[in-house]
């Protein structure tokens, strides 16, 4: 479009959608696990169990009273070997539980599908479940499903967009796990009393969009409807598809709710489906493997806690020295310094790259090309922001809109100077919010 | 732990850890392919010549820059190819029988005086072809005034050598002289090398625009503006033999405007980056050129147009950047809602 564009800026950013025609292969239960005592954004757990203690599959091994935090459960049965702090992925110090696997996988039998009568209720068994934002936020499910204004909440969108390039762990929840899509879709749609149903899809997954069709019209489903999406990064971006399918926008810091909407990840949505059928709690993951240097690229269903290493070897191991290996996408996922690193909830990728793959672009002088703000979601001008950074200005970062910035990474993706701009609004967002509570009140 | 071969000591950086293949480099040389249509036009009106003069001129403001970068111990930025586009682009505002030398003198002032000194590419305020340009017109005027006839002009039988521009012709006030809208649109005619053949321009500037280097805004803007500024200008002050429409359509197909607005005025570093801003800019570049060519004592403005929109693109920077649309004004409307109602409150 010329002078005006009603869609939101987007880019392409390339699909590598190569393991889209892979099903899922299960596992088997590695030797080890180490499982993470903060898997979700809010405060760590308390570890619930000693060194040395027998734990079964399913058993609750952390916990705590903090708000926003969800419980953790045991993923192996087996012995605890350790309970040991480690650098996490994100850099921080954290608290992790080693379970030594037994190889018998015991369920825990205090696991019984939850009997729901209410929405309090529902909202325990949510918590109980362990769930958190699959699509990568780990925000805790039971929270969302919690608004001050339950009342207005009248949309329920399941987000299957998966726009971030090589992952395919999404699409083939949706291919398999279809049923239990619907049936976690109806359920929250019920305890929450909405009425309407998304699911985004992009319409490079036309196999998912007709399954979904199909399966709501032999359900005889009317209120679920299937949204395609265009296959641009970033479209699944939460706040992103919230304008396009009902036109609203959704500034940072507001909640969905407050415009009566709740925006759930498909495969969340899934698990919450199977979760009212069996009972057992968030303890394994299906994970897209790919990159240049693992040998077979596929879906793996792992359990959380497993280390890459493990998850690696179980696809023929390594085909080249790995330079660089992302926890999540290429467009938002995280770098980590080792293998060792385990997987956790809302992991939905494990990425690893050769030298080849894996390097950091040169750096060159802004050409002011003006790309990262066509590029950009929320037409916001990273080259500002840059500028604004360079200066330490807190004040003008902040009326440049920099805490609208949610990291998509497009900015840097499309910059022909290759310059960090998602990196530099990250430090500029921090710099802001360093500023406000220092100088503020 | 002996069976544990962990690999530790990855590479870590901050996402995304994909980017574009398009770089700076890659977009000079799309700038690049765009201009060989006109580079080849200039070789069939005017021989020989004009191609040493291009390929003379990029070779001479690489080695300006690759100097400059060595003589003031910086890193060689000469592989970003935007010396070459600097060079090309002057040398195709140059008339066809200017002497090599003084062109060189024009691509050491837009490479070391325009860029290098300002900090290199991006940190320029005006575009260096443009400014290398106007040093040449104003300290060698007579050579860079000086028009060749084409190879099909002299071959119909003209007299001498050299004649002048259609807009030098309407300047001296001979209308009538000036050649018919299809040569103007093919180029045969007196000017410099890149800016006669109208639809080679155009096949540039549409690859350019295709291929997504450049947005069509600016020159859209600059071309519609000239066109609406000449149509009521010609109405108010009609031309003898000519309605304003034709008129109109000259002042479009004439002179340097469509190759600027295509190759100078988009330069990424001295436009603005917002799209309010570039239409802002874009009409000054239209407007000027026109006020220059009507009102000035000179027969063509649009250099001195784009040099001056340059300028003023910091300003339009500021003001269109500052006026922000999209969020910053939704969340400016909400706080001003939310004091409101904490104020009633």
């Amino acid at each position: 479009m010329l002078f005006g564009n009603k869609r939101l800026p987007s880019i392409e950013a390339g699909h590598y959608k190569n393991t889209a025609g892979s099903g899922t292969e299960v596992m088997p239960i590695p030797a080890r696990v180490s499982l993470s005592m903060s898997e979700n954004i809010g405060a760590p757990c308390k570890v619930l169990v000693e060194k040395g203690e027998h734990v079964l599959v399913g058993q609750k091994i952390g916990d705590t009273d903090a708000f926003l935090s969800v419980p953790i459960h045991a993923s192996v049965s087996g012995t605890v070997s350790s309970i040991e702090t480690m650098r996490n992925a994100m850099g921080g110090m954290d608290t992790f539980v080693v379970i030594e696997s037994d190889g018998k996988q015991e369920k825990d039998p205090n696991l019984k599908p939850p009997v729901i009568e209410d929405q309090p209720g529902f909202i325990n068994a949510m918590r109980e479940s362990g769930l958190v934002g699959l699509g990568g936020a780990a925000f805790p499910t039971w929270v969302k499903l919690n608004p001050k204004n339950l009342i207005d909440v009248d949309t329920l969108i399941v987000n299957g967009a998966e726009c971030e390039p090589f992952i395919t762990s999404d699409h083939r929840t949706m291919l398999e796990d279809a049923d239990n899509v619907i049936d976690g879709m109806l359920a929250v749609m019920k305890w929450l009393i909405a009425e309407d149903g998304y699911i985004a899809i992009e319409d490079n997954k036309q196999d998912a969009i007709d399954k979904f069709r199909e399966l709501l019209r032999e359900r005889g489903i009317t209120n679920i409807k299937v949204f395609p999406l265009p296959a641009r990064y970033p479209k699944g971006a939460e706040r992103v598809l919230i304008e396009e399918i009902t036109g609203k926008k959704c500034a940072a810091g507001v909640l969905p709710a407050s415009l009566g909407l709740i925006v759930m990840n498909i495969t969340s949505t899934a698990f919450v489906g199977q979760y009212l059928k069996d009972g057992i709690p968030l303890i394994k993951k299906r994970i897209t493997v790919d990159g240049d240097a693992v040998r077979e690229a596929k879906n793996v269903l792992a359990p959380i806690g497993t280390s890459i290493k493990d998850i690696v070897d179980f696809c023929g191991g390594y085909a080249k020295e790995p330079k660089k290996i992302l926890m999540g996408g290429p467009m938002m996922g995280r770098a980590v310094y080792s293998d060792r690193m385990t997987l956790i909830k809302n992991n939905n990728a494990i990425l690893i790259f050769s030298k080849d793959q894996a390097f950091i672009p040169e750096e060159s002088a802004c050409i002011n090309c003006g790309r990262c703000h066509e590029g950009c979601p929320f037409h916001l001008l990273p080259t500002a922001f840059a500028d604004a950074y360079g200066a330490r200005d807190a004040k003008r970062l902040e009326e440049l809109q920099v805490m609208q910035c949610m990291e998509c990474g497009s900015c840097s993706f499309v910059c022909p100077a290759h310059r960090p701009l998602a990196f530099i609004n990250k430090l500029s967002k921090a710099l802001v919010k360093e500023a406000s509570s220092n100088g503020g009140k | 732990m002996a069976e544990n071969n962990f690999h530790d000591g990855l590479t870590v950086s901050s996402s995304p850890h994909l980017v574009t293949a398009l770089d700076t480099q890659k977009t000079m040389l799309h700038v690049l392919t765009a201009l060989i249509p006109s580079a080849v036009m200039s070789a069939v009106f005017w021989g020989v010549y004009p191609v040493c003069l291009i390929l003379g001129c990029m070779a001479f403001s690489a080695l300006s820059e690759y100097l400059y970068d060595r003589i003031m111990k910086l890193p060689n930025t000469t592989k970003d190819c935007s010396a070459l586009v600097t060079g090309a682009i002057l040398a195709l505002t140059l008339p066809p029988s200017l002497p090599i030398w003084m062109a060189f003198i024009g691509c050491a002032v837009s490479i070391i005086i325009v860029k290098c000194l300002y900090g290199g590419l991006g940190r320029n305020i005006a575009n260096p072809a443009i400014v290398g340009r106007i040093v040449l017109l104003l300290s060698f005027t007579t050579q860079m005034t000086t028009w060749k006839y084409t190879g099909f002009q002299r071959a119909a039988g003209v007299d001498g050598m050299t004649g002048a521009t259609p807009l030098g012709q309407l300047f001296d006030g001979a209308f009538s002289s000036t050649p018919g809208l299809t040569e103007l649109l093919l180029g045969n005619r007196g000017g410099s090398l890149g800016e006669t053949c109208i639809i080679a321009i155009l096949a540039g500037g549409i690859f350019l625009i295709v291929t997504k280097i450049i947005s069509p805004v600016i020159p859209l803007v600059y071309l519609g503006t000239l066109f609406v500024f000449a149509f009521i200008y010609y109405l108010i002050v009609p031309e003898e033999g000519a309605d304003a429409f034709y008129m109109a359509v000259f002042h479009l197909l004439s002179g340097g405007a469509v190759f600027g607005a295509f190759f100078c005025a988009t330069d990424y570093v001295t436009s603005p980056v917002l799209k309010k801003g570039k239409i802002i800019y874009a009409a000054g570049c239209g407007f000027f050129t026109m006020v220059i060519r009507l009102f000035c004592s000179y027969p063509e403005g649009a250099s001195f147009a784009i040099l001056f929109m340059n300028i003023m693109t910091p300003l339009i920077d500021k003001y269109t950047i500052d006026g922000f649309y999209g969020i910053s004004r939704r969340a400016k409307e909400e706080k001003k809602k939310a004091k409101e109602e904490t104020g009633n409150g």
